[in-house]
This record gives structure tokens, C-alpha cells and sequence, in this order.
């Protein structure tokens, strides 16, 4: 398991080939960037899953429901060794396996395709489940974003995990108070989150997103937790610690220039793990 | 050629003209204000806009509400997330119970570009088409849109209106007033028929120019109305010119083509050619590349033509 400082170094690398990547490609940076911490701690510490064998039948799942994040999940996947480096600027280009949002049968790896919002948590539910049946302890990671969970199917799944008690599941919402009209408050509200899902039966966590020894406790907490899934309600910043896009909705999928996107990783700061990506 | 914007731009300005004429228009949307274009109204008459959050099924049975209770909404999204997301609250709410919906999407078609198959709704009018009581339009450019999304108000009837979101030239101007089922003829020709729809008519026009260069004369429908389909023009142009191509940014299955075919073989068996994606799901890349390696280009359309026409019985 990587330390706590181990998880910021590939946090940062995370965040740096975000820039690169929707500042060449377009995309959606802020978002991706605010869950990186998160992503980090799962791909480089958490997830039991092997990069050369994508579709070993025990391995964790990871399923991300917001597709539109799915940078941070590409450049977790090539810096674990799912696939080259280079193949990451081909992001959103044709003829592509890294889709604007993930396409599951173009890259193996991928446990879904996603993009249309409010699907996730069934899918993961069906793998969980999966996973019981076949008395395998694999459990299931899935990560919503805060408007996303507006849709009526993120609660009609929420009662499917409670009630079979899908304690090897584990949802993540990505609280940063942003979706594309606005902040989710005036958009339309969804909070308290906690307590809706406390109130569906679920084992329920409130953490700073971007603290690691939170991210850690809360998923080492999951892993103890028996008898009901487990919700972990992380507050993050959108576009954190790049000050421009830090709680403005613009940057939810707007592309940074080559002038703003120098500005961020100079910000984002240096990584000590892996290297800058080069683009031909 | 026109001006070069996009349909959903023709829907947006229409709709702010409408809301100061008429106070029983009302706009809804689910967290896409901008994209589809509907911020100008929400700007504008803001008591008259609700914003639904993303929860599209709510937002057709919200908007099935308002109609039932006498006002005339604009239902607002991309086109996947309408005819596919909330396709049974259409089905019920707005078109079983006759409601005045008006279901206006962005986001048809490959033009979708970067965001990719997620984003790219290709059966969408197959779908909605198959549904009683609903009206279908495809606009060609954003002076259609325009104008059909003034003629869908005053419609009385659930319909689908299909925008797209990459700006594209604008040819309908002057074509004369626009009816919600009454193609537009485009071109008299007496070889063959293209009968386009939504981007695709421009690209028709472009290969009918290029079949005139091979001596090759082209009719050019612009068929903005899938259904109800303009019957008469089909089987005029069928009889007139023998041979059939029709063209549309969506799957042959089911969409304008499927349409077409089924008037065509009912009514006055002719050869017919269908342009459009071939039963796949699109992918991400620049509209125009993607329009190329999906096989829907100008080029496409003077192949099928040709293809169309080497199947006549009689051959001229
Ligand atoms: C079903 C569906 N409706 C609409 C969209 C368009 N859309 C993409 S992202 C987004 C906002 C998502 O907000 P949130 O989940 O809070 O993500 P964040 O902005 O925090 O990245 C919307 C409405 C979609 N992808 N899927």
C-alpha cells in the first residue's frame, strides 16, 4: 500500500496529464482533476487488480459513472501499466480507444462504458452481487458525481445495494458543488447527501477529498464495515489547486489554453513519479 | 451558400421571440442551459423557466404537467438523453396522454464530435418515429430550425425537434414558407432523387452539383418532416426520377431512410439507396473526419446515386 505521500506524488502526476491532455484534446478538467486525490489512492494503493490481466475474474472493480472524468482514469491506467504512455494523446482523437468518455469494448480495463450520467451504481451493484455469488471477496468501487446523483436511477440503485447488503460495495461522490449550469445548490439541490443515504440504509462517511490519511481511513473503514454498502461523501474543489479553476462551473469542460495550461502546472507543481507526457 | 450556425442557434432565437408572443411557452432543461440554447429564454423570462437538474425522465413528466394543464413547453436536452433516456416518459406522458410537449434536443448525430458514441445519438428518430402521436422534424440548418420550432408551437401535439450542434451552412433561405409535413423541393431533376434531411440536405445540394458535372441531373428533397412523411412528394419523385437516395446523420435503420423505403415499396416500387451509419455507434474525432469514415459525405451521396441509378429497369 502507497504512503500518504506516495499517493500526493502520483496525485500531482495525475493532475499534470490532465492539463496535457484536455489542453491538447479538449475534455473536462475540473472535475477530473478535483477526484485525482481520490483515483490516486485507488489505482496505487486500494484496487487488488493486475494491469497485465485486465479481466482476471477477482480482481477489485473500479467503475467510473461519471464518464466525463474519465482523464484522471486514463492517466491512472497508463501510469499503472495498463497501457504506453504515448497512447494517451490519442484522447478524443478518431480512430482512438480513449474515447471522449469511456468505451469499454475499445480498452480492456475499462469494467464499463460511461458518460450518460445516473448508470453506474447499478452496474457496480451487478458485480457486486456477482461477486457474492461466486464467494469471491473482490469488492466493487464506483465513483458518481455530485449532480449526477439528480438522476432517479442513482437512488433506485441505492436501495438495490442496501437492500442486499452490498457491503462489498463502495460509492464515492465527488462533492464539488459544480455541474455545468451552475453550482449544484442552485441548480437543484441535493443535499444533505450524508443523510439521504444514511436514511437508504447505508453505511455513510464524510471526508475532505483531498486529504489522503481521510481517503485512506474512510475506504480502510469500507473494508471493515460489514452488513451494508458504504457511501463516502468526499468534499473536493473543482480544479484543485490550480487557482483559476478552483469553484468556477466553466472548468467543469472547458479545455485550458497553452497560456493557462502552463499557468496550472506550474501550480500543480512538480512530480516526483513518472515523467511529464510528450506530445508528437 | 448562407450563413454558417447551427440548428440549435435557430431553436434558441426562436424560442426568445416566441416567449414575448406568447406567455403559454414555457422552457425547461436538465443542466445543459447553454448547450441547447435555451439560456437565452431562461435569461429572459426566468419565471417562465425551470431547470430541472439532471433528471431528464422528471423533466418530460414535468413538461407533460405543464401541457396538460394548458401551457406549451420546451423540453430541453441532447438528443440521446430525450428519445433514449426518458424514452418511456414520451411515450406515456407526453404522447399517450396527447400532451402538448415540445421536445427539442442538440447533440444528433456524429457532428457530435469529440464527446463521442455516448453523445452521438443515432437511432433517436427511429425511435421516436415508431411512437403514435408524435411529430418528427429534422431541421437542415438554423433557418429551419427557426422556423420549425415556430411551427411546432403552434402545433397542437407532442413532437420531436432534432438540432445539431455543429454550425453548418445555411441553404433553406427562401424556400418559401415552412409546413410541418410538406417536404421542400430543393432541385427539379429527372435521374434520380436525394432526399435529405437535418446536415445532410446541404451535403445532397453539394452532390447534386457534382452529378451535374457527370451530366447526371439530380432532385434534391429536403424531407424536414420524418413524420408525419410527406407521402406525395416520395411518390412523385419516385415516378419522376426513378430511383431514390436518401441521406440523413443517423442510423439506415429506421430513421429517414426506413421512411422512405416503406412509402416507396408500398406505393411505387423503385430502386432506393440509403446514406447513413451502417447499424454501429459513433466514435470521437472532428465532425467532418467522422462524417468521412462513417460514409457520410457528398461523395457517399453521388456513389449511392450512381448505385441507385444501375438499378433502374428501365435504364436512360
Ligand atoms: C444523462 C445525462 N444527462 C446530461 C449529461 C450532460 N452532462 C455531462 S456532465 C454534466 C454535469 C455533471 O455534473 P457533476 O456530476 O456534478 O460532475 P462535475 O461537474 O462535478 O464534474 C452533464 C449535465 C450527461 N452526460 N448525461
Amino acid at each position: 500500500m502507497a504512503s500518504i505521500d506516495e499517493i500526493k506524488e502520483i496525485s500531482t502526476r495525475i493532475k499534470r496529464d490532465i492539463i496535457q491532455l484536455t489542453s491538447a484534446n479538449t475534455g473536462h478538467p475540473g472535475g477530473a482533476i478535483g477526484a485525482a486525490d481520490i483515483i490516486a489512492e485507488l489505482y496505487f494503493s486500494r484496487l487488488r487488480h493486475d494491469p497485465s490481466n485486465p479481466n482476471w475474474e477477482d480482481r477489485d472493480r473500479f467503475v467510473l459513472s461519471n464518464g466525463h472524468l474519465c482523464t484522471a482514469l486514463y492517466s491512472a491506467m497508463a501510469r499503472s501499466g495498463y497501457f504506453e504512455l504515448s497512447e494517451l494523446q490519442t484522447f478524443r482523437k478518431i480512430d482512438s480507444r480513449l474515447q471522449g468518455h469511456p468505451s469499454k469494448h475499445d480498452l480492456p480495463g475499462l469494467e464499463t462504458s460511461s458518460g450518460p450520467l445516473g448508470q453506474g451504481l447499478s452496474i457496480a451493484n451487478g458485480m457486486a452481487l456477482s461477486n457474492r455469488l461466486r464467494n469471491s471477496d473482490a469488492k466493487v468501487y464506483c465513483l458518481v458525481g455530485d449532480g449526477e446523483i439528480q438522476e432517479g436511477q442513482i437512488w433506485e440503485a441505492a436501495m438495490t445495494s442496501s437492500h442486499y447488503n452490498l457491503d462489498n460495495l463502495a460509492l464515492i461522490i465527488n462533492w464539488n458543488d459544480i455541474q455545468i449550469d451552475g453550482h449544484v445548490k442552485d441548480v437543484m439541490n441535493i443535499e444533505p447527501i450524508a443523510e439521504k443515504f444514511s436514511a437508504f440504509g447505508w453505511n455513510t462517511i464524510e471526508i475532505d477529498g483531498h486529504n489522503v490519511r481521510e481517503i485512506k481511513d474512510a475506504f480502510d473503514s469500507f473494508e471493515n464495515h460489514r452488513g451494508a454498502p458504504t457511501a463516502i461523501v468526499a468534499k473536493t474543489v473543482i480544479g484543485k489547486g490550480v487557482s483559476y479553476m478552483e469553484h468556477e462551473p466553466i472548468w467543469h469542460g472547458k479545455a485550458p489554453s497553452s497560456d493557462e495550461a502552463k499557468q496550472a502546472l506550474d501550480e500543480i507543481g512538480p512530480s516526483r513519479f513518472g515523467e511529464d507526457l510528450i506530445f508528437q | 451558400m448562407g450563413k454558417i450556425l447551427s440548428g440549435r442557434e435557430g431553436f434558441g432565437q426562436a424560442l426568445l421571440e416566441m416567449g414575448s408572443e406568447n406567455e403559454k411557452i414555457v422552457a425547461l432543461c436538465a443542466d445543459l442551459a447553454e448547450s441547447v440554447k435555451v439560456h437565452f429564454f431562461a435569461e429572459k423570462f426566468p419565471e417562465r423557466y425551470f431547470q430541472i437538474g439532471i433528471a431528464e425522465q422528471d423533466m418530460i413528466g414535468t413538461a407533460a404537467g405543464l401541457a396538460l394543464s394548458g401551457y406549451i413547453p420546451f423540453a430541453t436536452t441532447y438528443a440521446v438523453f430525450a428519445a433514449n433516456r426518458a424514452n418511456e416518459q414520451i411515450r406515456l406522458a407526453a404522447c399517450y396522454n396527447q400532451a402538448n410537449v415540445k421536445i427539442a434536443v442538440s447533440h444528433a448525430g456524429l457532428t457530435t464530435g469529440e464527446d463521442g458514441a455516448t453523445h452521438q445519438a443515432l437511432e433517436d428518430i427511429a425511435s421516436m418515429r415508431a411512437m403514435p402521436e408524435m411529430t418528427v422534424i429534422v431541421p437542415a440548418d438554423a433557418n429551419e430550425a427557426y422556423e420549425a420550432t415556430r411551427a411546432s408551437a403552434e402545433l397542437d401535439g407532442p413532437v420531436y425537434l432534432r438540432l445539431g450542434r455543429t454550425p453548418v451552412p445555411t441553404v433553406t433561405k427562401g424556400y418559401g414558407k415552412y409546413k410541418i409535413g410538406k417536404a421542400r423541393k430543393v432541385s427539379d431533376g429527372k435521374d434520380v432523387t436525394l432526399i435529405a434531411c437535418g446536415i445532410m440536405v446541404e451535403k445532397a445540394i453539394v452532390a447534386s452539383e457534382m452529378l451535374a458535372q457527370e451530366g447526371i441531373n439530380a432532385a434534391v428533397v429536403d424531407m424536414h418532416t420524418i413524420k408525419p412523411i410527406d407521402e406525395e412528394m416520395i411518390i412523385k419523385q419516385a415516378e419522376e426520377t426513378g430511383c431514390i437516395v436518401t441521406a440523413e446523420e443517423h442510423s439506415i435503420i429506421g430513421g429517414l431512410g426506413g421512411a422512405v423505403a416503406e412509402v416507396v415499396s408500398e406505393n411505387c416500387p423503385v430502386p432506393l439507396v440509403r446514406v447513413g451509419t451502417k447499424d454501429t455507434f459513433g466514435e470521437s474525432g472532428p465532425p467532418e473526419e467522422l462524417l468521412k469514415k462513417y460514409g457520410l459525405t457528398s461523395e457517399n451521396i453521388v456513389e449511392a446515386a450512381k448505385r441507385a441509378m444501375s438499378r433502374k429497369k428501365v435504364n436512360v
